[in-house]
């Protein structure tokens, strides 16, 4: 099977799939279900039920509260307990709604039936249809990143796309949600992908998937037979392959520029194997974004598996059904070990990016210690972005900004294959991160004050035109 | 209930270790270390194990009574690399007392006054040959002949030049047929004994055993070709021009494996602390050492330029690493 990959850098972490064969389970109706109104990149969503309103399985709960948001909708029916704070995954304590579980009852509308739903049998989808029921039903990207989804579908006018890539990388070790979805829904994925494609008016599409899952490699190409426009395309097993960035160079051999530069850019508009299959579910059967595919693993828990878990659900439920916490020290994480967030509580609940619940145990829970840099230059050959992480993290501890700026310190993605591969164990990417932030900030001040000052100069100018 | 841990990511960690590429150098120098065993044996001996012993001892010392700190850091293997390598600078009748000398400045000058490992800038082995040979000349550059294995090897050796004097005294006479009397390439490569002219330092008179010490690190990933490959090259491709313009300069292939070439630009060049950080950067170090070498060998007053390129490049390292930028993902689609 002849592969590709991208370009520059990249590492090999230990894969521990150890979930990848384990079929997709529904998990159990949480008795409370907690929604966070900030699921997404983008402003909070506006509630717009109240304490005490009765709700239904894909009610909406809060609209979208500008233009880069999503709406949310209810998992649950029962009742609004009560509009609150309550930790989320980032530690600190953020607006939810929060809903008393009573019986299962579905808002009417919702086709939950089998059927496969053909784009050739629905002509009255028009592109802005398509992207008027995503938007509408509140998807986002399902890989963790949560970019609402209709936003992408309408690149800017600058921008051409030319086609569509969908990431079935799922490079991040343990995390096998993905890989269920693509071996148990490729269909509805396939159709998804169809009407992304015609939702951004192109008429090529990709499906990356990498070499270490040959099933739904030899799976999607069966399938994709009827579909001529889309293409499975192998992928060497590399991390951060599943990085937007790295999937476009692998896939079209095209470098996206550093920023503000965006994949379409470069004509490409790239979506996850969950969010195909989410916009499938909304356009053709009107089911808003409620439950997602999550995989609850870790090497020392006794029964790892993947869920399909209504949002909402307390992350303890789901650990619990796989047998509870494990002795000793853990480290909980909502994503995989690479890029995933360390919580600081287990009662944080499943949003619509949270692809995993990844358990680490003891010695995996901790870091190394580290020791003084031998600047034996790994980190640079592991950066996918060419950049020279030991030299920004030094500057980034000196607070150094205006070299860290010049260093391209901005195109840093975060994905960790500097600290993963550094033998010294240095803490590269926690310096790099904290100059990442200030130099964005200095950067969005100084284009504030720029405006401003523009803005003056041209009010005085129409002042004195004006005399 | 158990404790839950929180920090940023990546939570996982690869197998790598500064101790495991130390002591993966370690085992690339062995096949040197055993051939040297084998021409010079006790001498070789004594000063290697002398060499090792008084870096792990200066190096501790210095960490403990005077830096106070409170991890030792000897156990990391780079103090065991800079003993072996400053060794194999060394011939091997060179007398205790000078050996310890040679150490405490590769140690203590080399390298702990700079806060120890990864903060020197210049190879700490080669900071301590340097010293010697400009402090004592002589007992430098006395080669015992191999092939004296006894202690009366290291007592009182009968000594030889090395194919480098050799090829000086061509320069200077201008007299081409003097390197006549140099030994054919393959002996020099594998270090036939009986081969006139054999004499060297520990390390240099076997380059089969160094270069395959040079295949394990590249197979274990500890280096990259780029250093030990520019170098060869730079000086394979000038000394042929010179060689063929005239034939008073060594052929190339003398000129490579001749000398402490092969050593320094597979062990002593490559150290990660002081050479360049971008492969681009490496390949422009290697290339200046391969140029200032030949230029020391043929027109300086040394008979070897190995290790003053080297440590004159060393310096020149941080500059290389501030114009030689990897090339970033993106650059080539935002110039079209």
């Amino acid at each position: 099977m002849k592969s590709f990959t991208f370009r520059i850098g990249g590492v090999h972490p230990d894969e521990n799939k150890i979930t990848a064969e384990i079929p997709t389970k529904e998990a159990e109706l949480p008795k409370q279900a907690i929604f966070p109104l900030s699921q997404h990149i983008g402003a909070p969503a506006k509630p717009v039920v109240q304490k005490g309103d009765k709700v239904k399985v894909g009610t909406l709960l809060a609209e979208a509260g500008g233009f880069v948001s999503a709406p949310i909708f209810s998992s649950v029916s029962g009742t609004v307990a009560k509009i609150d704070a309550s930790v989320d995954a980032s530690g600190y304590r953020k607006p939810v709604i929060i809903i008393n579980v009573e019986g299962d009852e579905w808002e009417e509308g919702i086709d939950r039936s089998d059927k496969l739903e053909k784009l050739s049998a629905h002509p009255e989808l028009t592109p802005e249809e398509i992207v008027k029921r995503v938007r509408d039903n509140g998807i986002v990207g399902m890989g963790g990143a949560c970019f609402p989804t209709a936003i992408k579908l309408t690149p800017p006018p600058t921008a051409k796309a030319e086609c569509v890539i969908i990431n079935g990388v799922e490079c991040e070790p343990y995390i096998t949600s993905d890989y269920r979805l693509m071996m148990e829904h490729p269909d509805e994925i396939l159709v998804g992908v169809d009407l992304l494609m015609k939702a951004v008016k192109v008429d090529k599409g990709y499906i990356g998937i990498e070499t270490n899952k040959p099933k739904a490699i030899e799976l999607l190409e069966e399938k994709s037979k009827d579909y001529p426009h889309i293409q499975i395309v192998p992928l060497d097993k590399k991390y951060p392959q599943g990085g937007e960035k790295q999937l476009v160079d692998a896939v079209i051999r095209r470098q996206v520029p550093a920023p503000p530069a965006i994949p379409v850019n470069v004509g490409a508009v790239v979506q996850n194997v969950g969010t195909a299959f989410a916009v499938y579910q909304a356009v053709m059967k009107h089911k808003p974004l409620f439950e997602r595919y999550v995989t609850v693993t870790g090497k020392k828990l006794t029964n790892p598996g993947n869920f399909l878990v209504r949002m909402g659900t307390p992350m303890s439920q789901l650990i619990n059904a796989c047998g509870g916490l494990p002795e000793g020290d853990n480290k909980i994480l909502a994503g995989g070990p690479m890029m995933g967030k360390a919580l600081p509580s287990i009662e944080v609940p499943i949003v619509k990016g949270t692809n995993s619940v990844t358990v680490l145990t003891d010695a995996d829970a901790h870091r190394k210690e580290p020791s003084p840099c031998i600047r034996c230059a790994k980190c640079v050959s592991a950066c996918p972005m060419g950049l020279e992480p030991y030299l920004l993290a030094t500057l980034s501890a000196h607070q150094d900004w205006e070299r860290d700026e010049q260093e391209d310190i901005v195109s840093c993605i975060e994905c960790g294959s500097c600290q993963f591969t550094c033998p010294a164990h240095r803490p590269l990417l926690d310096n790099i991160r904290a100059g990442k932030q200030t130099v964005m900030g200095i950067i969005r001040e100084r284009a504030a004050k720029a405006k401003a000052e523009a803005e003056a100069k041209k009010a005085a100018e129409e002042q004195k035109a004006a005399k | 209930m158990a404790n839950l841990i929180v920090s940023l990511s990546p939570h996982a960690h690869g197998t790598d270790s500064v101790e495991k590429n130390m002591y993966g150098v370690i085992i690339a120098l062995i096949p040197a270390l055993i051939v040297s065993f084998l021409y010079f044996g006790l001498g070789s001996l004594i000063v290697c194990a002398t060499s090792v012993a008084a870096c792990l001892l200066f190096e501790w010392a210095i960490t403990k009574y005077i830096l106070r700190r409170e991890r030792t850091t000897i156990t990391d293997g780079s103090a065991i690399i800079t003993g072996l390598l400053l060794s194999f600078n060394l011939p091997s009748n060179l007398p205790i007392w000078i050996i310890l000398i040679g150490a405490l400045v590769a140690i203590g000058v080399g390298k702990m006054t700079f806060g120890g490992l990864g903060n020197n800038p210049f190879n700490p082995a080669l900071v301590g040959r340097a010293f010697l040979l400009v402090s004592f000349p002589v007992q430098m550059t006395t080669w015992p002949t191999v092939g004296q294995l006894g202690i009366e090897g290291y007592i009182d050796a009968q000594t030889e030049a090395t194919p480098l004097s050799v090829m000086k005294t061509a320069i200077k006479t201008g007299d081409a047929s003097v390197l006549d009397r140099l030994p054919d390439s393959l002996q020099m490569f594998l270090g036939n004994p009986d081969a006139a002219y054999g004499a060297g330092c520990l390390g240099e008179v076997c380059g089969a055993a160094l270069v395959l010490g040079l295949l394990f690190m590249l197979w274990k990933k500890i280096i990259t070709w780029h250093i030990p490959v520019s170098i060869v090259a730079t000086v394979f491709i000038l000394s042929g021009i010179m060689h063929a313009v005239n034939p008073v300069y060594a052929n190339p292939v003398a000129e490579i494996l001749s000398g402490g070439l092969l050593l320094g630009a597979i062990f002593m060049a490559t150290d990660y602390v002081t050479s360049p950080m971008t492969a681009k950067g490496q390949i422009i170090y290697g290339i200046c050492i391969g140029f200032l070498t030949l230029m020391i060998r043929d027109f300086g007053a040394y008979p070897e330029g190995m290790s003053f390129a080297i440590l004159i490049m060393n310096a020149f390292t941080p500059l290389i690493n501030n114009y030689c930028k990897p090339k970033r993902f993106g650059e080539v689609t935002a110039k079209n």
